[in-house]
């Protein structure tokens, strides 16, 4: 069990100017189960396409740095060569072929082959598929998952923990694996199939396959793995075995960065607790990748709340569920009235207004000038800009449209040659700029911001966070910020609430310790 | 530099074709052609499209792609003109009833026809094509069983059913020259003015709410939608509004040519139109006035001259050989860059 089976020394990528990983050193045993952890955009999946030779890495450039197995140096231009030295990779989606059986899923193109007459004239593709043998090595990987499945069964009947057995089977049944890479295996299961996956997990560590096991589920690192590494910001804080360290220190190290030195929200508002604006009730969202299931949620007047929560965690799919640009079901409750859902007129009508996440995609039209895109809700929803042409025709009123922008223009410092410019020419801090000028030319009672900050330099994050506060304080709007950095929703909010598995995990005060809300970003906030 | 800006906004394409057009017009002394008249059946042609290649911009706006379907706004606009000879009304309020008439079928038409598209997301073109094509053979049915009784349409001798050619030469041709009493004025001026007037109300209406909303739609869909604009709602607009110009481009291209043509004439009418405003600078998400006035007079203009200057040149005459395979030429070229020109 001492034999190093992967080692990684010294290891940098970076995409262009952007650095990703650096100086990444750990290694692997045989029969070693590590837990890779970190929060979104540590690294934690770039360091597994570059293990596991995903050509997106030789296409930008490679990596710098070794890559050993089995002692020898190794660098892999594609999977297959990946595969070849036993390396196996389950990935978060599913790649299963539905209509198949999960026999011929789990050896799809290593099939074993009966000898055919007609291969003497065309050749290997015509070879007969030994049924008997197939269904024999599916049953005997299953077993070795410790599992009973139906290995005749069909792909799309089977629940989805099964599937991600199957995925699993299929990489041992290689012969050659010996390290399996197992990206967020747990996030589909339910708790007690995760248990079952866990159970199997370490009995195929016991034949002597090494897992690097990838979850943001902390108390499954310290359940299963023997060693856990943490990275941050592309860099390796810690590697060290699970043994000697518990769930809080790891959140701190995840999260990290100098929390003292950061203001505390000082708040001087008065916000009436019992004054509720928003109210959600068992409110689902079919948010591909940021579910939002039952959660239950109520926001005071005037207050900032803070949205906060790993990626996928459904965090972003709140917003876009009540302004209906998913489809959402469940109660929403604005001002004591209930708002039809998947209308998305109706929020904006009755004062509702949605800072998207997607800048360029849903909150911009990139081709047209500054003015017309800040005008362009009002114009709609309140018929706000138009000047009447003989009665007949209501056509926009260019002079008060310019008038706006430029008004705007000046409030929050957005750098341009003037209103008429192309957003798409605008630095992203720019862009998000004009998106909140559109949402303050709405005048909204309540405002939803997600991801203000995304993709912005330093300094324009610090002023677009400032011209919130700002508003909120000045208007007395109501408004929403879904983030994926805590610190900055420590720094302005009032309340943040923990998005986890698409429910509200906790809602704490801005000052609560950061480890604290770090923990219930991770679930295991309730332990204490 | 200047030169350069201005080059790069009209386009490389546009000014070769632009050029081989002139040269065309230059060379006409030279080849014993009548360079006037040469100019004047150019304008001519472009009067009688121009309202057609017009009618495509309402959809391409919106997002819906190019109208492929126009031949089913073009029998709304037989129709009308067919229900206006019909009633015996004559003269310039025979055109207006005509056109009256064209319009209502072109909005029911439009309307059934936006339901389809809404359907056919992302291939709209293709699902389009076959609109318009079944539309003809649905109306070549139609044009036979319909209680037309006016002898000026129906087959002679006590036929039944409507012919394929029917002449309006008692009833408005020309009746926009008319109109303004010019009658000894070879150049189409009525067609432009008509044609001004469209495209003002066309431009003006992209500046309304209710036509920025269409636009909005066109350009970025998630946008639309999270500004609260009724996406399906604004698309069947498009399609409306793009019929139904198409049923009134089609009564204006009959005033002008004297005839009404029935049965299979409407088969082909949209790749014409498609390939002018193509060739005018726009794309298949983005046409301007200027795109329909550009393209309409350098196609047009192409067509009308290459087929005579050949002539001159070759000395025998083949002029719908190569009209044909001119006009389809174009098509092809404009086809093959919809995206980028």
């Amino acid at each position: 069990m001492e034999e190093k089976l992967l080692e990684i020394k010294n290891l940098s990528k970076s995409f262009g100017e952007n650095t990703v990983l650096k100086d990444i050193n750990f290694h692997i045993k045989e029969g070693e189960i590590i837990g890779l952890v970190g929060e979104n955009g540590a690294g934690k999946s770039t360091l597994m396409k570059i293990i596991f030779g995903m050509s997106v890495i030789k296409d930008t450039g490679g990596y710098k740095g070794e890559i050993k197995v089995n002692g020898k140096v190794v660098n892999f231009s594609n999977p297959f060569e990946a595969l070849e030295e036993g390396i196996g990779m389950v990935h978060q989606e599913f790649s299963l072929i539905p209509g198949f059986k999960a026999s011929e899923n789990i050896v799809l193109n290593r099939e074993s082959t009966k000898k055919s007459f007609l291969e003497n004239f065309f050749g290997e593709g015509v070879t007969r598929l030994d049924v008997d043998a197939n269904t024999n090595r599916s049953e005997k990987a299953i077993d070795k998952l410790g599992l009973k499945i139906n290995s005749e069964e069909v792909i799309t009947n089977m629940p989805v923990a099964h599937m991600q057995f199957i995925e699993i089977a299929r990489e041992i049944e290689r012969e050659k694996t010996k390290l399996l890479i197992l990206d967020e295996p747990t996030a589909v299961l339910t708790e007690k199939e995760s248990e079952i996956l866990i159970e199997t997990i370490k009995k195929l560590s016991k034949k002597g396959i090494s897992i690097i096991f990838i979850t943001h589920r902390l108390d499954e690192i310290i359940e299963a793995c023997d060693k856990v590494v943490v990275l941050r910001d592309g860099l390796m804080i810690k590697s060290i075995p699970t043994s000697e360290t518990n769930v809080e220190e790891i959140t701190q190290w995840m999260i990290g960065r100098k929390v003292e030195s950061n203001k505390e929200k000082t708040s001087d508002k008065e916000i009436d607790e019992e004054n509720i604006i928003l109210e959600l009730k068992n409110f689902n969202v079919d948010m591909p990748g940021e579910r939002v299931k039952n959660l239950n949620l109520k926001v005071r007047k005037g207050e900032i709340l803070g949205l906060a929560g790993m990626a996928g965690q459904g965090k972003i799919g709140i917003a876009n569920g009540v302004m209906g640009l998913y489809l959402s079901s469940g109660e929403v409750k604005f001002k004591g009235e209930d708002i039809k859902t998947n209308l998305p007129a109706e929020p904006l009508k009755k004062g509702m207004f949605f800072v998207s996440e997607d800048r360029k995609g849903v909150g911009l039209i990139l081709d047209e000038s500054i003015a017309m895109n800040i005008a362009y809700p009002s114009i709609q929803i309140k018929k706000q800009f138009l000047k009447s042409f003989g009665k007949v025709f209501n056509y926009r009123d260019i002079k008060e449209i310019t008038n706006n922008a430029n008004d705007y223009l000046k409030k929050l410092k957005i750098k341009c040659m003037s209103s008429e410019q192309r957003v798409a020419e605008l630095s992203g801090g720019n862009q998000q700029k004009v998106c909140l000028a559109k949402a303050f030319t709405m005048d909204p009672e309540l405002m939803f911001v997600s991801e203000p900050t995304r993709g912005i330099d330093v300094g324009a994050k610090k002023l677009v966070l400032d011209i919130l506060e700002k508003y909120n304080k000045e208007n007395k709007t109501t408004i929403i910020i879904t983030s994926s950095e805590v610190e900055e929703l420590r720094m302005i909010c009032d309340r943040i609430a923990v998005v986890n598995e698409g429910k509200v995990a906790a809602i704490l005060p801005a000052t609560a310790d950061i480890i604290e809300i770090g923990k219930h970003m991770v679930g295991v906030g309730g332990d204490k | 530099m200047n030169v350069k800006a201005h080059i790069n906004k009209l386009g490389w394409p546009r000014i070769i074709i632009g050029l081989f057009l002139a040269s065309m017009y230059i060379s006409c002394p030279f080849l014993g052609l009548d360079l006037k008249a040469a100019l004047n059946d150019t304008f001519i042609r472009f009067g009688m499209n121009a309202v057609l290649v017009l009618s495509l911009v309402p959809m391409i706006q919106a997002g819906t792609g190019l109208n492929f379907g126009m031949p089913l706004g073009v029998e709304a606009g037989l129709l009308g003109a067919t229900i206006s000879i019909e009633l015996g009304a004559k003269g310039f309020n025979g055109f207006l009833v005509a056109i009256l008439f064209a319009i209502i079928f072109g909005i029911i038409f439009g309307w059934i026809y936006g339901l389809i598209l809404n359907k056919a997301k992302g291939g709209e073109m293709m699902i389009a094509t076959y609109v318009g094509f079944s539309s003809v053979a649905l109306m070549c049915i139609m044009w036979l069983i319909l209680p037309f009784k006016s002898q000026d349409m129906i087959w002679a001798y006590g036929g039944s059913g409507l012919r394929t050619t029917i002449s309006v030469e008692n009833y408005w041709y020309r009746i926009l020259e008319k109109v303004l009493n010019l009658k000894n004025i070879n150049f189409p001026i009525g067609e432009v003015i008509i044609f001004i007037i469209f495209a003002f109300i066309i431009s003006m209406f992209f500046k309304t709410k209710s036509g920025l909303a269409m636009k909005a739609v066109g350009t970025n869909e998630k946008f639309a939608k999270a500004t609260g604009i009724n996406i399906e709602k604004e698309r069947i607009k498009s399609v409306v509004l793009s019929s139904m110009l198409a049923a009134i481009g089609i009564v204006i291209y009959q005033q002008s040519f004297g005839f009404v043509q029935l049965y299979l004439a409407p088969f082909y009418m949209a790749f014409p139109a498609i390939a002018a405003i193509l060739i005018g600078g726009a794309s298949v998400k983005k046409a301007t006035i200027l795109n329909v006035v550009i393209g309409t007079f350098l196609f047009q203009g192409i067509l009308t001259m290459t087929p005579s200057v050949v002539n001159g040149i070759i000395k025998t005459d083949m002029s719908e050989t190569i009209r044909i395979i001119v006009s389809n030429g174009m098509i092809l070229y404009a086809l093959t860059r919809k995206g980028e020109l």
